[in-house]
């Protein structure tokens, strides 16, 4: 559990970030903001990938189905705007539970595909319902409640609201249910074999993670007041299946650091040249030869005298 | 406790178990032998639910559990081992223990309270009662291969069976080993009550330690009787016994 040693460093770079805007150039709060959306993004898949051992390959979908929601109820219908954003993260969860109803049945690779088959649907109405989503173009200047008006204030907002699910996450992983969930990934058959219904936890960490990636859908339409179809596309999933495995996905807190290398790389190196994925290939190809576990799971190793422990408890 | 009536099981073309019969009584050590291929794994996969049976009944305490899924049949109260080491290789031995017993609790599904304080005694107890509390915090996969196999009981302790089925529980270890993991089994089937059904290869060890054989060959049942009984038995030399020599 949170002991008083591990909670100082987190709480630290809190308050950094608490006290960081307005002391820092405007470009940087908005980077540091889609860093820390992208970070929770990052955090729901790792649940799943990491966890749970699971292939989900197409998890952007479900941030975009977050982000799609609120941009629809607050811009289309009357209803107050903060249902907006509670819809967001349930009506992706609902999705998450249809397809991963779906997807448990099958095993594996097959249980990728499926999911990609079924996510790229959702993706082609996106880009195609013209009258509905806005199409290719999508949806832009979407009202927000005042208290969001300005950057700044959308940036605490954000903070505050991924501060509490990262907090949500670890207790998760720390539960009894997130035990068993690496149990079942280390050993699914064994797992059935000491009483465990393996299919219904699966079922259980992807609604938790697509709840997740639509609360970070839900943050985007706050940063950005726009969504488009980009948001569900299959590249997406993939970069932040690279970031879950660039930060080093056995450990909890891997995946933040993996986004916010990619956020960074795309930012800085993409000032340069539009070639910034070369960059990233090669960074990629490095690490899976040098630091398999990640970046965290390679720093974690260093830190720790116990290596052992890492792997699991991280 | 446990019977099996005319199991039947094929995978494409070959018959694996092909009308097998085996009746377990309560607090009894069962052993099922049978050359390679005989089909003995096949069938304790039948009983615990890893595999579907294509005919025939697998009785437990008077309900039919041939169609139930593998969970369900544990949650009933059996418990296995299995042929390869089969644990969960980068959890900690304590973690690997405690995901039974928390399963056996029904506390799986728990989402915010800590596990680390969960099931720590009963936990413990396994571990101090099979001789694994000294490792209880390496990961289990850098376990040596005897001490996986003893950790694969510890697991099936962890759900508190009233059966406890064991596939080959000293395969591949050393004479001494086999000779401490035969007295573990024999004192935890003293201690806890348990009734045991294992197969084995080592015909000493089978002799010696059960109280009612079941012989298979080819997938059939050739008999089930004392170790005496099955000693003597004509069918029995000519099909195993003699096969050895």
């Amino acid at each position: 559990m949170l002991t008083q040693k591990s909670v100082w460093p987190y709480t630290f770079i809190f308050i950094v970030l608490l006290v960081l805007p307005p002391i820092m150039p405007r470009f940087y709060t908005y980077i540091l903001a889609v860093v820390f959306v992208t970070s929770l993004l990052a955090m729901s898949l790792n649940m799943v990938v990491g966890h749970g051992g699971l292939f989900q390959f197409h998890h952007a979908v479900f941030y975009g189905v977050g982000a799609y929601t609120a941009a629809l109820v607050i811009t289309k219908t009357s209803l107050p705007m903060w249902t907006g954003f509670v819809s967001g993260p349930v009506i992706a969860a609902i999705v998450g539970l249809l397809i991963g109803w779906f997807c448990v049945r099958l095993t594996r690779l097959y249980f990728g595909m499926l999911q990609i088959s079924l996510g790229s649907l959702i993706w082609a109405i996106a880009f195609r319902w013209y009258s509905l989503t806005g199409g290719d173009d999508g949806i832009h200047g979407i009202p927000m409640p005042s208290f969001l008006s300005s950057l700044t204030s959308s940036y605490y907002f954000i903070l505050i609201v991924v501060g509490l699910c990262l907090i949500v996450l670890y207790l998760i992983l720390k539960s009894p249910f997130g035990t068993t969930l690496r149990a079942i990934r280390d050993n699914p058959e064994r797992c059935e074999a000491v009483g465990i219904n393996v299919r219904r936890h699966q079922l259980v960490a992807i609604v938790i993670a697509t709840f997740f990636a639509g609360v970070a859908g839900v943050l985007f339409v706050t940063l950005e007041r726009s969504v488009f179809p980009d948001l569900l596309f299959w590249v997406l999933s993939l970069e932040i299946f690279i970031m879950c495995l660039l930060g080093g996905w056995f450990t909890f807190a891997g995946p933040i650091l993996g986004a916010g290398i990619m956020v960074s790389l795309r930012t800085f190196v993409g000032i340069y040249t539009e070639y910034w994925t070369l960059i990233l290939g090669v960074i990629l190809i490095l690490l899976i030869f040098f630091l398999p576990e990640g970046v965290m799971g390679y720093i974690l190793e260093k830190v720790k005298p116990r290596a052992t422990a890492t792997v699991e408890e991280g | 406790m446990l019977h099996a009536e005319g199991v039947y099981k094929s995978f494409a073309d070959f018959m694996a178990v092909n009308g097998a019969h085996l009746a377990v009584g309560k607090g009894e050590l069962v052993a099922v032998i049978g050359p390679n291929g005989a089909g003995k794994t096949t069938l304790f996969n039948l009983i615990t639910g890893q595999l579907r049976s294509d005919k025939g009944q697998i009785v437990f305490k008077e309900e039919d559990i041939s169609n139930l899924p593998a969970y369900q049949i544990c949650r009933r109260g059996i418990a296995r081992s299995f042929q390869v080491a089969n644990v969960f290789p980068r959890l900690t031995v304590f973690r690997n223990v405690q995901v039974s017993v928390l399963s056996q609790q029904r506390k799986s599904m728990r989402l915010f309270r800590p596990a680390q304080k969960m099931a720590v005694e009963e936990t413990g107890r396994i571990l101090a009662s099979v001789g694994l509390s000294d490792k209880a915090w390496h990961t289990a996969g850098s376990l040596s291969h005897g001490d996986q196999r003893i950790l694969e009981i510890a697991i099936a302790l962890g759900n508190e069976p009233e059966l406890l089925i064991l596939d080959e529980p000293t395969a591949g270890m050393s004479p001494e080993e086999t000779a401490s993991t035969m007295k573990l089994i024999r004192g935890l089937a003293d201690s806890r009550g348990l009734t045991i059904l294992f197969c084995e290869h080592d015909m000493d060890v089978v002799f010696n330690v059960a109280q009612s054989i079941m012989v298979m060959h080819q997938g059939v049942t050739i008999m089930q009787g004392e170790p005496d009984e099955v000693r003597n038995n004509e069918q029995v030399q000519e099909a195993y016994l003699g096969a050895v020599d």
